[in-house]
């Protein structure tokens, strides 16, 4: 094997042009009466072929063999290449007119740098001849002094450079005349392919189109050169040809205007096909799209397992799968293909083993059934159970594509399963997800083993649960097993029942967390304190009054609810248990019967808010009202005292900044009494409990809602911005008080006053602008962090290498641990 | 204001807490740990001849040296770099 240590790229020779050449263009016909290429124009069957079934005349091979064959035109005049200006004015600025020789101290060039300070002497040191000054006039040509040098005087100039002067002018690459096309290479065929529109109309690509132009262009000016033609007509046309010439390399320059298609659209010549986002580079090498995939609105399904994903009939019916007829499949197979291409879990193709390939329709389907043996392979239908990749960008860490089940439903949306939310950051507002069908046995069971969902429970990135309960499943579970739920028997069954356990229930009536003790697997010990949790000094264990202490042994709950620290993504500890003492799928069918048996209990109690959640009794009010005016006394004292000079100032802070922090810290005062307030006097209604079991929702919303906003900060401070010396006109200038900085006294139940509303707003958009810019700027720093890390590996020895087996770190992460399989990142104990 | 640098001597350098311990690897032991991990003396973790450390140890452009850190996660760390 040749390893390849380095490529260099250099300047073509006319010389390689024309050993590269299969044919010399010489006319701007293309094609002839008969709609046949004509010999010797661009369409000349001997640069290659991309019709089916016609073999190549320069090689020999079919379509697809042969990847086709240079031509070139030979220039009746030479032209610049105007992808070569910047050196062509180089080479003529630093090199003598007339004998080609070095104007400058060879000595003293470096780079390109160093030779752009060097002045030109004034006449040759070589040749003493007279030097004058070079010009670059837009959009392509050179002036020496007043005279206009053509292409052809550029070109016998640099051909007196003596390589050694090239040398020294660090031009390397071939020579410099190179720069200056006499003979043009005319891509294949199969670059510039003419498509057949339906019509029958042939289309031709827009760098055939270009390459006729200059064909005919380079053809008038030889035949006007034979007949010696006035010097003017000659000038001309020299000039057409070099604007068709650069065009054809550049169609966006400045100063020409850009070549035209009859329609009037802008041609796409070779820098537009490689340029920018829609280029070669960016659309169809850096990015490709692909097959077998599918995109479209995703929608939430609570009895879908975790496992799945719901696909739309029609999305099934046209992603297939290849396998291959073998006798143990066959008459599977065949059950397939009279289903036809539209039903349920039908087939759309047969590839016979000579690889020729049938569409199945409904009128042939009886047909290709009979003649589907073994070794044919069947283009089958994703039905349910097979193996698919679901992703939803941005794609930011493993988790964001994972296998999932295949489950075909009715209707158009993709389903799944709400506890995969998480690692996906799906939400139903109109997100969109992806769908990838792998295509080989290894491929899926690739996917099956490392991708699928289970799989992903344990996030490596904290080496807890990614996956679990939230919302409704977490109000559910704690309504169901806190203290005071009764279930009577029927209720049980009934719950059970959809839930899929099947137990015989012996008693009449039930408590919540016997129904529960029916979910949780056998064997399993547990014992936290759940998110409802009021954080006493010392902890009563399973005797906690507010019942907040969870205790299961042996797959009984003893004590506490179910909530947010049981089975909810980063905290679920009962979730987290279980997989690792039962493993993954054991966990999944956790969480599916707890899901399931939540959302069950909740449509059988009902669970709502309303604004009159938010009442609160007139004492709670008076209460609030009292901290306000208790706090606000003492930041007129604190204002008094700084108007007096007396404050005590804080080391490292002016006076001002003392007195701004300690107001702060008094108006904020005021908000946490309020919200320890709201939270012991609040009713046990269903915003409370979203709350306090961690579901949706926290006390300060509750406290925004019922009790008091209290001082709104930007950038962490009191508001300033406004007016001179003051925030808004209603208030005095130099007003320092509570009030003036953006206090609020309201809640959203009672409603804003203006001025408050108006500090509302500017905090509210000080929280637009944060989310926005902080997403944008961590996500880049993301980025460049897996672009610097993404082909780190951990070898067989735990070491971390890189592509060419250099070492990173000996045992991978220093511990050697894959937190993805382990507990919180410490290590299992087996 | 006042900015200014501390400068230590080897001896300081060596026995300063933040330092970890580095030894300076023998022929043998540096052939060990190559054929440990099948690796050539390019492809292990690199450190400049002028670190402070190295400086100190008196290790040489070329030398292997094994330098013993306390991590949190694993509570000892060996790396092995090259002297370039």
């Amino acid at each position: 094997m040749v390893m390849i240590d380095k490529i260099k790229f250099k300047l073509i020779s006319p010389k390689m042009i024309q050993k590269m050449s299969a044919i010399l263009i010489t006319t701007s016909e293309v094609y002839d009466a008969d709609a046949y290429p004509v010999e010797g124009g661009v369409m000349d069957t001997r640069m290659g072929v991309i019709d089916p079934g016609i073999r190549c005349k320069t090689c020999g091979g079919r379509s697809g063999e042969c990847q086709g064959h240079f031509g070139h035109i030979d220039l009746a005049k030479p032209v610049y290449n105007i992808l070569y200006l910047k050196p062509i004015k180089t080479m003529l600025t630093y090199t003598c007119g007339s004998c080609g020789g070095l104007l400058v101290d060879k000595d003293k060039i470096k780079d390109d740098k160093t030779l752009n300070k060097l002045t030109v002497p004034k006449t040759c040191p070589v040749c003493n001849e007279p030097v004058e000054k070079i010009k670059f006039e837009r959009p392509m040509s050179f002036k020496r002094g007043n005279h206009v040098i053509t292409a052809e005087e550029s070109r016998e100039q640099f051909e007196k450079i003596s390589d050694e002067d090239l040398k020294h002018l660090n031009f390397n690459g071939g020579r410099p005349e190179w720069m200056i096309l006499t003979i043009l290479p005319v891509p294949s065929i199969t670059t510039r392919p003419s498509i057949t529109l339906t019509s029958g109309e042939r289309s031709e690509d827009d760098l055939t189109h270009k390459l006729v132009d200059i064909v005919r262009i380079n053809q008038r000016l030889l035949n006007n050169l034979e007949i010696g033609a006035p010097e003017f007509i000659l000038d001309d046309l020299w000039e057409l040809l070099q604007y068709h010439i650069a065009t054809y390399f550049n169609n966006e320059m400045t100063g020409v205007p850009p070549a035209r298609h009859r329609s009037g659209r802008q041609l796409k010549t070779l820098s537009q096909r490689l340029k920018s986002k829609d280029g070669r580079f960016r659309n169809n090498l850096t990015g490709k799209r692909v097959n077998f995939s599918a995109r479209t609105v995703i929608s939430p399904d609570p009895m879908i397992g975790v496992n799945d994903v719901g696909i739309p009939e029609k999305i099934a019916s046209e992603l297939t799968i290849p396998i291959r007829g073998t006798k143990d499949n066959i008459d599977e197979l065949k059950a397939c293909i009279l289903r036809g291409p539209d039903a349920k879990d039908g087939a759309n193709y047969v590839i016979r083993p000579d690889g020729l390939k049938k569409k199945i329709i409904d009128m042939n389907k009886e047909y290709i059934m009979n003649e589907f043996s073994e070794g044919y392979i069947l283009e089958k239908h994703i039905s349910d159970g097979d193996i698919v990749l679901f992703n939803r960008q941005p794609s930011l860490h493993k988790m964001s594509l994972m296998a999932h089940r295949v489950k075909v439903l009715p209707h158009k949306t993709f389903r799944l399963n709400l506890t995969v939310c998480t690692p996906y950051n799906a939400d139903f507002d109109g997100d969109e997800m992806n769908l990838h069908v792998p295509q080989t046995a290894e491929a899926r069971a690739e996917a099956e083993q490392l991708m699928l969902v289970e799989k992903n429970i344990r996030s490596p990135r904290f080496g807890g649960p990614i996956i679990g309960g939230v919302q409704d499943f977490i109000s559910g579970g704690y309504l169901i097993t806190r203290e005071g739920t009764v279930i009577s028997k029927e209720l049980a069954a009934q719950l059970l029942f959809k839930v899929g356990v099947v137990v015989d229930l012996k008693k009449e009536i039930y408590t919540g967390k016997e129904l529960m003790s029916f979910i949780l697997p056998k064997g399993l010990d547990v014992e936290y304190q759940a998110n409802i949790c009021k954080k006493c000094g010392t902890c009563k264990k399973e005797k906690c009054t507010h019942d907040a202490y969870v205790k299961v042994a042996d797959g009984e709950m003893i004590s506490g609810v179910i909530d947010q620290n049981a089975i909810s993504p980063f905290k679920g500890r009962i979730l987290d248990k279980i997989d690792l003492e039962f493993g993954h799928s054991e966990a999944v069918v956790f969480l599916e019967r707890i899901t399931r048996l939540a959302t069950e209990y909740l449509m059988y109690r009902g669970f709502t808010i309303s604004v009159s959640e938010e009442d609160v009794p007139q004492s709670v009010k008076d209460d609030i009202n009292g901290f306000v005016d208790e706090h606000f006394v003492k930041v007129y004292a604190l204002i008094d005292e700084f108007n007096k000079g007396k404050i005590e100032v804080q080391p490292g802070l002016t006076p001002e900044e003392t007195l701004e922090g300690l107001i702060l810290s008094e108006l904020f005062e005021i908000v946490n009494k309020s919200q320890n307030l709201i939270a012991k006097e609040a009713k046990d209604n269903d915003a409370q409990i979203m709350a306090k079991t961690g579901a949706r929702g926290s006390i300060q919303n509750l406290t925004f809602m019922a009790g008091i906003i209290g001082p709104e900060t930007v950038q962490g401070h009191r508001i300033f911005r406004g007016y001179k010396d003051r925030t808004l006109p209603h208030y005095k200038r130099g007003d320092l008080s509570a009030e003036a900085h953006g206090f609020v006294r309201s809640c959203y139940k009672q409603g804003l006053s203006p001025t408050e509303f108006f500090f509302e707003a500017m905090k509210g958009r000080e929280g637009i602008m944060d989310s926005s810019l902080k997403t944008r700027i961590s996500g880049y720093m993301q980025r460049r962090l897996v672009n610097a890390l993404q082909d780190i590996l951990v070898a067989r020895d735990h070491s971390a290498r890189d592509s060419s087996g250099r070492i990173v770190q000996f045992v991978a992460g220093e511990d050697g641990i894959d937190p993805s399989k382990s507990d919180g990142g410490k290590l299992i104990n087996v | 204001m006042i900015v200014g640098a501390i400068y230590l001597n080897d001896d300081e350098i060596k026995n300063h807490v933040l330092v970890p311990r580095h030894e300076i690897l023998d022929a043998k032991e540096k052939e060990t740990v190559l054929k440990k991990y099948n690796v050539t003396v390019e492809q292990l973790p690199k450190i400049l001849n002028d670190d402070a450390a190295i400086k100190a140890f008196g290790a040489k452009v070329g030398d292997v040296v094994k330098i013993t850190r306390e991590s949190v996660t694993a509570g000892v760390s060996i790396y092995y770099r090259t002297v370039i």
